[in-house]
């Protein structure tokens, strides 16, 4: 179990996807589909949705915030948000959209496919 | 986070859902930048008004809001909307457009939120006192109540200002406390200056050479006007993210503070130049657009005064607050500035409406802030001059 720091509660399982590399939400992820769009980004390409999304910060545009609300709200969001550290644009989001979120996670640890549990509140992730 | 009992209610659900989600942004947005308690705050000011802005997503956010039942506790001010709110139509902003922006000031209006909508809040009945904490966005009016009024502010982001409207508080930490209110670092200024773009200049090239730090302005002149210090913060906060300057005999902060032991750097006329040549990209401009950030009446005055029986060969926009709208329009300058084909917009700014699908492609402007963001907002090539070279008249 990796212990890090609730940003906003609940719990969650999924399939991890992990970026290694921060997301830019606004003009990074096509709030309609789901899918990353951002040219040439390491998730190009792939669906976030249902999944634990693992990245280390968000970046870019504070639109990104109502982005991740948008997806929350359209049912084609990530489970839960995994972090290094998460800035103001994903925290806000994770909020708003009421997405459980945590940071201070030593993210090289995990890898995409691993089936995580997460729970926000207590700020822990583990395999399952 | 040491919270009140009445702080905690509102975490744990006591006025419903929207107020605690909206407290629980702010005690971790606290928590992430180490705040120890809560502050009321006397104002707000929220940004992400524009649909160019906040498109679908944030459209929806704010309705939905609306639609729980979400409501400010504080005076609340927008930041500009996307287009005239009145006059959209006649000056041509796109219907589709059009609709999704008065959803937005809907929504806001429906949150007890003051649908005036202006960078200038402080030019529009929102003024806050000195030393008095408030939650406000936009970047040049956090800037100008920061240093030329001494209020306290951070740099909001449109869904913290929001929060902090709803709860009446907001995260201590970073400018609203007195130990991060210091300069970093002394500029003097050892040329005149002679216009409002020569202010715009001048941050534009410090906000590049300084980033996030607080300057120290040395040898501003003492009869420099608020006009004057608004071009120069807002610049600065664009080309860097400079949130509050001190300027000597003329901030109120400026003499509580010690120098001694700063970096000094020197600007000359030459720095002003090179800044002119690097953010001039266009030559002749399609469109003239002055008040970024928005008129003071003062300024609506002077472009009257400049093209009154003149016959203009572009279009002229002054961008404005509604409020100094009003006072132009009684004081007949608004019918001035039209009768030589200009025009006087309320509510907006060129820099969050859509002019690039209007068909402008080079745009003249006298604000630093303007030239840093029409290329990469507006697709627009920038002409960055003095109103002289701009619209020429008399002053």
């Amino acid at each position: 179990m990796i212990r890090g720091r609730s940003i906003n509660p609940g719990l969650a399982e999924g399939e991890a996807i992990v970026s290694p590399e921060p997301i830019g939400f606004y003009g990074g992820i096509d709030i309609d589909t789901g899918i990353v769009i951002e040219q040439g980004h390491s998730l190009e390409g792939q669906s976030v949705t249902g999944k634990v999304l693992v990245f280390p910060n968000g970046k870019g545009s504070t639109v990104g915030s109502y982005v991740v609300y948008g997806l929350e709200k359209n049912g084609i969001g990530p489970v839960a948000l995994v972090n290094r550290e998460t800035e103001t644009i994903v925290a806000t989001g994770a909020i708003l959209a009421n997405i459980p979120c945590v940071d201070h996670i030593d993210i090289d640890q995990l890898k995409t496919g691993d089936r995580l549990r997460v729970d926000a509140g207590e700020g822990t992730v583990e395999r399952v | 986070m040491r919270l009140t009992r009445a702080q905690q209610g509102l975490l744990d659900g006591s006025e419903g859902e929207v107020v605690q989600r909206m407290m629980r942004l702010l005690v971790r947005l606290g928590e992430i930048y180490g705040a120890e308690q809560m502050i009321p705050v006397g104002s707000v000011q929220v940004a992400g008004v524009s649909y160019k802005s906040i498109k679908d997503p944030g459209t929806d956010f704010l309705e939905d809001m609306a639609a729980k039942g979400a409501r400010v506790k504080v005076l609340t001010y927008l930041n500009p909307a996307g287009m005239d709110m009145e006059n959209w139509e006649e000056i041509g902003f796109p219907a589709d457009f059009a609709r999704n922006q008065i959803r937005i000031m809907e929504a806001f209006k429906a949150m007890g939120i003051v649908v005036t909508a202006t960078c200038t809040p402080y030019l529009a009945g929102n003024l806050p006192r000195y030393r008095e904490h408030i939650a406000w966005s936009e970047s040049s009016a956090v800037s100008f109540a920061n240093s030329v009024i001494g209020a306290r502010t951070n740099r909001e982001g449109g869904p913290s200002a929001l929060a902090a409207a709803i709860c009446g508080f907001t995260p201590d930490y970073g400018l609203h406390r007195d130990e991060n209110r210091k300069p970093d670092v002394v500029i003097n200024v050892v040329d005149e200056l002679h216009s409002s773009s020569d202010y715009g200049a001048l941050g534009y090239h410090v906000g590049k050479l300084v980033k996030s730090q607080k300057p120290y302005f040395c040898g501003l002149p003492a009869t420099a006007s608020t006009d004057r210090l608004k071009a120069l913060g807002a610049a600065m906060a664009a080309s860097g993210a400079v949130a509050l300057y001190h300027a000597e005999g003329l901030t109120p902060e400026a003499e509580l503070m010690d120098t001694t032991g700063l970096e000094t750097l020197t600007v000359t006329r030459a720095d002003l130049d090179e800044t002119y040549a690097k953010l001039n990209t266009g030559d002749e401009p399609d469109i003239v657009i002055l008040g970024c950030p928005h008129a003071s009446l003062r300024e609506i005055a002077e472009v009257a005064q400049r093209i009154e029986g003149h016959e203009l060969r572009k279009p002229v926009w002054i961008a404005t607050s509604r409020v100094m709208k009003e006072a132009a329009d009684r004081m007949g300058y608004t019918a001035t500035i039209e009768a030589a084909g200009g025009r006087v917009v309320a509510d907006t700014c060129m820099v969050v409406s859509p002019i690039e699908q209007m068909g402008y492609q080079i745009t003249g402007v006298n604000s630093g802030k303007a030239a840093n963001y029409l290329p990469g907002f507006c697709k627009q090539q920038v002409r960055f001059a003095n109103i002289d070279d701009l619209i020429g008249g008399q002053k």
